[in-house]
């Protein structure tokens, strides 16, 4: 086992090496010339020298590559080029509404998809389970964008429950005013698909043997479910969950926009905007580490979960 | 007779299928089990054997219906008129079963002692103390060995053996009046299930309970059931004392299962089939078969010192070699068969897959016609490629489930360039189609259409489409029903006959192998520990592990110097 994780470690400083080289490698082939942004109607070949200078654009593609390194090893991204101000403060300030408003999204969905996947599974092929599909299909082939304006218009505008958007500086605050309408559409949203697949993962269990087995012991339907079933169904859950945790940071793109929630997702879109090369580079970067954590985590809890995974 | 512990009155199973047409599975069959016997249920796929022993535990799935008049009596009561609560008390506590896949049949993700556990709680009201020890010494009584430590692995840690004595050990728990076992040796190998049918006796013997023993294979029941009922299309063929069975069986289905299983003291030239016996005529066997290589025997394939090394990962760093060919040298006479015996784990397989180059071998030579094929650069083995050929045990995954039949066997003859185009291609197809037993409009269908046997007939036509020399038989005929089994085997034999082919015979049936083959080797953890003429191997074993393999072979009725106590105790 430690064996592994030190191998697993390991290998992530080649892929992270590879993430770098392709950030960099469109960032200054393909993306055009932040000195030209910057500038603005000011622009002339001194100001645009100087802010060069100051970027460090001027140096070779070379020695650019090996200060982007430096950086990625010291996680320190230097200062933003749009706003001046240091990448990490950013960072620091727009992570909190993100990984609040998604943690909250996911925690909720997760909870509810689960357990309305087992009862449908326990009742699969009945009009209710049929029903259910129905409903899933027909609700992930709407946009997520008519969600959201639907939500804002009819339960924020017309019938005045929850506050249209915005977003405040204390937590209880957000938690009780601002968090509970996006929360609401964001789980809306991702539920339909979760449910449909987390369903077939417990269908699927109920086919195998080992279910027969259990009610020729004389056990009780739900307690196959809840025993026997539901940990063998959530092995292919959990990965799908795991997976899903580095979005966290990234926050609800959609939603922070439209609801004027000053996280990530907003920033990204900002930064890609302003060609901010520090903020995008860290961005990328944490996403890319956090997405190898978090495989390696869920090869881990996989292992507590099912016994005959060998971790190699 | 005393009053039979279940009475089975005129059963009646019908599956409501998709269409909405009912499906009659059983049709009105009645028998009894009586208190402290064994009955041994016999009889093919779609026989309804299996259907009336989940009938039993009303484990069916939900689209089954029972018919209005059935009854399955258990101490006075009917079982199919129990309420779901009453009838989880029958489940694992008065009637227990065992499966055939003791692998799929435990939960993965429980350890085997809290599976045990998990009924001695239920049933017996135990705590989780009590209710281990008692796992350990159910273990214990099952022949687990080490089972203080076992109780505390997952099911995928054990072996197959050990798994369905785990199975066992959990259906015995709360001390059940009857065990049902549906096929619990078909999954394995030789040696252990003598070892699990020994223990299956002895426990009905020192318990006193009763058995409902399911199987496809008479010989299997032969030494410890009381009586047996021969099942065919959801009807009993015939019901009696198993001796009466063996010895003077009287309905013509119950003659034929008898006769088209090969057997170790006799090999016709053509195996028995079904169709024999049920036209009424009397069936008279044909002549036998001699077997064996003779000295002027033209040596097709020669195979020096093969080996095949295996590595996995381990530690860090670290590489762990597993050998599972050891130095393997045989020779292949034209149009004769070489058959490989061996468990699981002996390297039969592999020997096969190696030579067929789908593994690299490690080290070792070929001489297929004097040239080294495992040397060969890929483009010059593409010339010998079509002329060795396998076919696989499975035939429900063998074959691309999206080609249809004239697909299959077109496309290897495209690949080789057999046939002028597609018209003659498609006329050798048929000529092949026919020449295997397929009806003619078999070419526009898929595989999923067939039976298991037909679908072996398609590969072995596939096979044919590149007129092979050699053909390897990877446990070809091993999950198939004995009948079936006996017309694929008279198929192959026809068809050697016709064009000269050789084979390799990969098989974990001693019985079969001795059928067909001329020269057996005998494998045993990636060694070939005996080579042989196949009269000469059968008769005079040299090798303890031959010996070994050779007395846990079902022995049917042992009529002659056996008696049906005797022979088990010698497991």
């Amino acid at each position: 086992m430690f064996a592994y994780i030190i191998r697993r470690v390991l290998q992530m400083i080649p892929t992270i090496f590879g993430v770098m080289l392709l950030l960099f490698i469109l960032f200054n082939w393909v993306g055009g010339d932040p000195s030209y942004i910057l500038a603005g109607k000011s622009m002339n070949a001194t100001t645009l020298a100087n802010i060069r200078a100051q970027l460090g654009l001027d140096k070779s593609q070379f020695a650019q590559f090996l200060i982007f390194v430096k950086q990625v090893a010291t996680l320190n991204f230097g200062i933003s080029w749009s706003n001046q101000q240091p990448v990490s403060s950013i960072l620091a300030a727009r992570v909190g509404p993100s990984v609040t408003l998604t943690g909250f999204i996911m925690l909720v969905s997760t909870v509810l998809s689960i357990s309305m996947a087992s009862l449908v599974a326990y009742v699969r092929g009945s009009l209710t389970d049929r029903m259910v599909t129905l409903i899933c299909t027909t609700a992930m082939s709407v946009s997520a964008l008519v969600y959201i304006i639907a939500g804002q218009f009819w339960l924020a505008h017309k019938l005045g429950w929850f506050p249209v958007l915005g977003w405040g500086d204390s937590f209880a605050k957000n938690l009780v005013t601002y968090l509970p309408l996006p929360v609401l559409l964001g789980v809306i949203v991702s539920l339909a698909p979760d449910l449909r697949f987390y369903r077939s993962c417990f269908v699927e269990e109920m086919n195998h043997d080992y279910v027969r087995t259990a009610r020729a012991k004389g056990l009780s339907e739900p307690k196959i479910m809840l025993k026997h079933v539901m940990r063998n169904a959530l092995i292919p859950v959990v990965t799908s969950i795991m997976m899903s945790l580095p979005y966290l940071l990234v926050g609800a793109l959609l939603l922070e926009t439209f609801f004027a929630i000053p996280g990530m997702g907003r920033e990204v879109i900002m930064a890609v905007d302003k060609s901010d090369f520090p903020v995008i580079k860290a961005i990328t970067i944490y996403i890319a580490i956090l997405t190898m954590i978090f495989n390696l985590l869920a090869d881990i809890v996989y292992k507590l979960i099912d016994p005959r995974v060998q971790l190699k | 007779m005393s009053e039979p512990l279940v009475s089975i009155q005129n059963l009646r199973v019908a599956f409501r299928m998709e269409d909405g047409e009912p499906f009659e599975a059983i049709k009105g069959i009645s028998f009894d089990i009586p208190k402290n016997r064994t009955v041994a249920l016999v009889g093919e796929s779609g026989s309804g054997k299996s259907v009336t022993s989940m009938a039993i535990l009303r484990l069916l799935p939900s689209n089954a219906e029972f018919g209005a008049e059935s009854k399955i009596l258990f101490e006075g009561k009917d079982l199919l008129q129990e309420d779901p609560h009453a009838l989880r008390k029958v489940r694992g506590g008065n009637i227990a079963m065992i499966f055939q896949e003791p692998m799929t049949s435990l939960n993965p993700v429980f350890t085997v002692g809290d599976q045990i556990m998990e009924t001695l709680m239920l049933h017996m009201g135990m705590g989780r103390r009590a209710a281990r020890q008692k796992a350990i010494s159910l273990l214990t009584e099952c022949g687990l060995p080490e089972p203080e430590r076992r109780v505390d692995r997952y099911p995928h840690e054990l072996s197959g053996g050990q798994q369905q004595r785990v199975m066992i050990a959990m259906a015995i728990a709360c001390e059940p009046k009857l065990l049902i076992a549906d096929e619990p040796t078909t999954a394995l190998d030789v040696t252990i299930q003598k070892q699990i049918l020994k223990l299956v006796a002895d426990l009905q013997k020192a318990r006193g309970m009763s058995v409902l023993f399911i199987t496809h294979d008479l010989d299997v029941v032969g030494e410890f059931a009381h009586e047996a009922v021969v099942m065919r299309e959801g009807e009993i063929r015939e019901h009696s004392e198993i001796r009466k069975i063996f010895e003077s069986p009287q309905d013509n289905y119950t003659k034929a299962l008898i006769k088209c299983r090969p057997h170790l003291g006799r090999r016709p030239q053509r195996l028995a089939v079904i169709d024999d016996f049920m036209q009424g005529t009397p069936y008279k066997e044909p002549p036998h078969r001699p077997r064996g290589y003779s000295h002027g025997d033209e040596i097709i394939l020669d195979v020096q010192g093969l080996h095949k090394t295996f590595f996995s990962r381990e530690g860090l760093f670290g590489k762990r070699a597993f050998d599972a060919v050891k130095d393997v040298s045989f020779k292949l006479a034209k149009g004769k068969t070489l058959g490989i015996v061996g468990e699981s784990g002996s390297g039969k397989t592999t020997v096969g897959l190696t030579l067929m180059r789908l593994h690299e071998a490690t080290a070792g030579k070929a001489f297929f016609n004097g040239k080294d094929i495992l040397s060969m650069t890929p483009k010059e083995f593409k010339a010998y490629k079509r002329r060795i050929q396998i076919v696989f045990q499975n035939p429900y995954a063998s074959l691309n489930p999206r080609f249809t039949v004239q697909d299959i066997l077109t496309e290897p003859m495209m690949l080789h360039g057999i046939g002028s185009g597609a018209q003659e291609r498609r006329r050798l197809a048929a000529d092949l189609a026919d020449r295997v037993g397929l009806s003619s409009n078999a070419l526009s269908k898929y595989p999923h259409e067939f039976s298991g046997g037909q679908r072996q007939r398609i590969a072995i036509a596939r096979c044919l489409t590149m007129k092979p020399d050699i053909l390897i038989c990877d446990e070809s005929v091993s999950a198939l029903d004995v009948s079936v089994q006996a017309q694929v085997l008279n198929l192959l034999q026809d068809l050697q006959d016709e064009f000269r082919l050789s084979y390799l015979f990969i098989s974990h049936d001693l019985s079969v192998v001795k059928h067909i083959s001329d020269q057996v080797m005998v494998m045993h953890e990636g060694v070939l520990v005996e080579q042989a003429d196949s009269d000469v191997i059968y008769a005079n074993p040299q090798h303890d592990y031959t010996r070994e393999l050779l007395a846990s072979i079902p022995r049917g009725w042992p009529r002659d110097s056996f008696n049906a106590e005797g022979a088990l105790a010698e497991a």
